[in-house]
């Protein structure tokens, strides 16, 4: 599994000013595998991530994300990585089309890939027919599909999710995490946070961040046997409970 | 002027309506709804985001007129008594709306004073709240964290002692932990006799709440205790689990005996046709001989909130 690594950390720290953010972390995520990354408000897990998407240098430790150094080529990640907030960034007055096009471009796909590119993922996404529509138009459940194919429509070997089905229908949350599974199987790395512990049952692994540090990390079903609970929603009790510090 | 006849409901609503937008491009975002919270009542608006929650309660709370539909609070009418409801009502939107330039102390006085009122005067409603705030009496709003400005918002919605509040989403966002907690702070409101009329997306939090609606597209598709809700489920639910869990999915779905399925942490919740005679033995057998699942477990369940809303959605279409 060795090679397999797609992201790889060691003490990785963040401090601000005398404030710890992010606490000696260390931890490793493999390729096609859905990495859930959990804690409370304020126990640094955003810190975390926008330092492994390239956003922020690390005040110590190392870290490698799809085989590229977070201090000295941040540019090379940011490339090599797709991300998707839960406000979805596309913009709802272009064409869906449009939105493909941009968001391509601006990830550096080369201009003759683009409209093949763009017909296939329409295609598998069984969305062909809506090419030409606004996106504004479309049912929230679409917009998200389309605003997670355009995150990897630049073949990114992982692609960060950050609270991807905040606020969303339960059957809309649902199909999400289908295509989650279906990226996954396809070999895309998934890290994702989620404050639906169903979600993370769904996880290959999953951490869980106390204060800054990693305070468990195993398979949802591992963990569970370990503390001797029956779901993950009781293991994020137990364990946020330990909390020191709030948001 | 108090009509006697809504007088006992803390919020009484008929038939509201309310689009957005011009002809091609109108948007109806709440759809002839009623509702009736009794008074001392914690109720609850359960939906996803897009629902018409927020134009709801921007409209119970006085800040918007519906295109139709009556609607009282605490008696008053919400279109001709806006002002004597203003008075009486506590309103804590979605979006953070105090005053980032003040302290969190200077934020209280000011809504306090608004009010007529005075922090001395209320202060046990907020004490327990509060409290957790006094070590950052001086620090300015735009400062404190999520947690900390959820805390201040509440309190200044209930500074004045109001009989009956609306809170707009206050756990959007919030984890599981600090989510529990605040529910408990509106746990320890009622014992003061208010009345509280709460929207979240979070469908497990809905057993937190003496009653709900549901709420999709403008529509409620449901209403009752969380219990009445719970079994108003008229459908056969099997929890269903092998070693395979994404192949399980794409598999149930081709058992004629399915009518959908869906995953449910980690297990599937499988709906049986309702002319299906399946049993759960049925279906693992199924599973283990047709498509060589390994590990199978099936077994009936019991449905969530989601499962419910999930039924009631799939009845509109």
């Amino acid at each position: 599994m060795a090679d397999d690594k797609v992201i790889e950390v060691r003490n990785l720290t963040k401090k601000f000013g005398d404030f710890t953010a992010v606490d000696h972390v260390s931890f490793d995520v493999f390729q096609g595998e859905i990495f859930g990354f959990l804690g409370a408000n304020g126990a640094g897990k955003t810190t975390a991530m926008r330092m492994l998407c390239g956003l922020s240098i690390p005040t110590s430790g190392e870290g490698k994300v799809a085989g590229y150094d977070v201090y000295r080529q941040a540019e090379d990640i940011k490339r090599n990585i797709g991300y998707m907030s839960q406000r979805f960034s596309l913009y709802e007055d272009l064409r869906v089309y449009d939105n493909m096009k941009l968001f391509a471009g601006i990830y550096g796909v080369p201009r003759k890939e683009i409209p093949a590119r763009i017909d296939e993922m329409l295609q598998r996404l069984g969305l062909s027919e809506i090419k030409y529509k606004m996106v504004g138009e479309l049912p929230l459940g679409w917009k998200q599909r389309l605003a997670f194919s355009v995150a990897i429509l630049h073949r990114p070997r992982v692609i960060f999710l950050d609270e991807p089905t905040g606020g969303v229908d339960p059957s809309t949350r649902r199909q999400f995490w289908e295509m989650i599974y279906e990226a996954a199987d396809g070999g895309i790395t998934i890290f994702v946070t989620t404050h639906y512990m169903d979600e993370a049952e769904y996880c290959n692994r999953v951490s869980m961040m106390v204060d800054g540090k990693i305070v468990a990390l195993d398979s949802p079903k591992n963990l569970k046997a370990g503390y001797g609970l029956s779901s993950m929603s009781q293991v994020f009790d137990l364990i946020a409970r330990g909390a020191l510090r709030s948001e | 002027m108090r009509q006697d006849d809504y007088a006992k409901y803390a919020v009484f609503a008929d038939s509201l309506e309310k689009s957005f937008g011009k002809k091609e491009d109108k948007v109806v975002a709440v759809k002839g709804v009623s509702l009736r919270v009794e008074k001392g009542e914690l109720y609850g608006i359960i939906g996803p985001d897009g629902a018409g929650k927020t134009t709801l309660f921007r409209i119970l709370a006085t800040l918007m007129l519906p295109d139709s539909g009556t609607a009282y609070v605490d008696g008053f009418d919400i279109s001709g008594d806006y002002r004597l409801i203003r008075d009486r009502l506590g309103y804590m939107p979605g979006k953070f709306s105090l005053y980032p330039d003040l302290t969190v102390k200077e934020n209280l006085e000011f809504f306090a004073s608004v009010f007529g009122t005075t922090i001395k005067e209320n202060y046990h409603l907020i004490k327990d709240i509060y409290e957790r705030l006094e070590p950052f009496e001086k620090r300015k709003a735009s400062k404190l964290s999520g947690g900390m400005k959820q805390k201040l918002a509440l309190c200044c919605a209930l500074i004045h002692f109001p009989d009956i509040l609306f809170l707009d989403e206050p756990t959007t966002g919030v984890d599981p932990s600090s989510r529990r907690e605040f529910w408990d702070m509106l746990s320890s409101i009622r014992k003061y006799g208010i009345s509280v009329v709460v929207s979240t997306a979070y469908m497990d939090e809905a057993s937190r709440c003496d009653r709900i609606s549901m709420m999709s597209q403008g529509r409620f598709i449901g209403t009752g205790t969380p219990a009445e809700i719970i079994d108003s489920f008229d459908r056969r639910l099997i929890a269903v689990s092998s070693d395979e869990m994404f192949r399980l999915l794409r598999d149930l779905r081709d058992i004629s005996d399915v009518d959908y399925c869906y995953t449910f942490g980690d297990v599937h919740h499988v709906v049986l046709r309702e002319d299906s005679l399946a049993s759960p033995d049925n279906l693992s057998a199924v599973l283990v001989d047709k498509f060589k699942h390994e590990n199978v477990a099936a077994a009936y369940c019991k449905p969530t909130m989601e499962d419910c809303f999930m039924l009631y959605e799939s009845k509109l279409v």
